[in-house]
């Protein structure tokens, strides 16, 4: 009988507790919308890249926009990053990390493509 | 029986002298720091990603005298892998729904949808390889086919590594039910596997797309 209980009681915590856990779990409509927005903003990329729709540089800034939109949308509806206090740790230590992949990204291109350029005018 | 075996054990194991009153306050809260120790080491494996996004942004135009992006690699193979990824992400989410409201069936049947997708992912990744390394266009070719070699392939190992964790999650869950341990589980492979999605968004705008402009 104790057990039961146990389990019952256990059980509706699951359902619950996951609100100030930071890590709210969402509901199917959620689910369903991020899933929907994401493969559209799979094919819109795909086909302005397949059927060369845009120019080449205006395409590059196209598909890169696109694809930071869709993280969005993975990070928002999948993941469900919020802005809500009890998510606070998550989010902050997510922003920290973008910043460090920021610099290491950015950085990198940076530096190598300063060297190549140096290293073409040497030759 | 076998759901409340596992309740019991979860709530003994963190906190032996518990039997009564609040321990699912405690069984949430160790939920919450073991699923945020997760996502800093997700974080962390988002740096070594980033690491070799670098190289291959780096390395992409090294074709030495080889092939290049936009001749060796088929775009609607490409969009199908995406599109099982992204699937497998969904159905992961649907069994997360399951797993919260104690589920059992509903969280064994979309597990073994997910992992049926991303077996698939896998082996069409597979098969890739293969066809590149036979038309002698492998790692060795050129440093743009060393770096894509590296990035998606180190990426087609995490999800090979989340495929075999999500083998043993059903038995555990086949076994033991939902219950506070497997509910942590769930959780740390649901934000591994959609951490995997994400990484390939990136894979697939930067080495394909990006590489067919």
């Amino acid at each position: 009988m104790a057990n039961n209980h146990n389990t019952q009681a256990a059980g509706h915590a699951y359902a619950n507790n996951h609100s100030h856990s930071g890590k709210s779990h969402g509901s199917l409509i959620s689910y369903i919308v991020g899933f929907i927005l994401s493969i559209v903003l799979t094919l819109i990329p795909y086909y302005l890249v397949v059927n060369h729709v845009l120019p080449t540089e205006m395409g590059y800034i196209a598909i890169a926009v696109l694809a930071v939109l869709q993280l969005l949308v993975q990070l928002i509806f999948f993941l469900h990053l919020s802005l809500a206090p009890e998510g606070r740790n998550t989010l902050l230590s997510f922003i920290f990390t973008v910043i460090v992949l920021f610099i290491l990204v950015a950085g990198t291109l940076w530096i190598m493509y300063n060297m190549n350029v140096n290293m073409m005018e040497h030759m | 029986m076998s759901t409340q075996e596992n309740v019991i054990s979860a709530q003994a194991g963190i906190h032996p002298h518990a039997h009564h009153g609040h321990h699912h306050d405690h069984d949430a809260e160790a939920t919450d720091k073991v699923v945020f120790g997760f996502w800093i080491y997700i974080m962390s494996d988002c740096i070594l990603f980033a690491s070799i996004f670098g190289a291959f942004a780096v390395l992409h135009n090294n074709t030495f005298g080889g092939p290049d992006a936009k001749e060796l690699f088929s775009m609607p193979y490409v969009l199908v892998e995406t599109f099982l990824l992204l699937t497998s992400s969904f159905t992961y989410g649907l069994a997360m729904l399951g797993t919260y409201r104690g589920a059992k069936n509903q969280v064994l049947f979309w597990l073994g949808i997910t992992f049926l997708l991303g077996l698939g992912f896998i082996c069409m990744e597979v098969n890739e390889f293969h066809k590149l390394i036979l038309e002698g266009n492998g790692p060795q070719r050129s440093a743009f086919l060393s770096s894509f070699f590296t990035l998606v392939g180190t990426h087609g190992l995490h999800v090979t590594c989340g495929l075999i964790w999500m083998v043993l999650l059903m038995l555990q869950v086949g076994k033991h039910g939902i219950g506070a341990v497997t509910t942590r589980k769930l959780a740390c492979l649901s934000l591994f596997w959609h951490f995997l999605d994400i990484v390939w968004i990136f894979v697939f705008t930067v080495v394909y797309l990006m590489g067919a402009i």
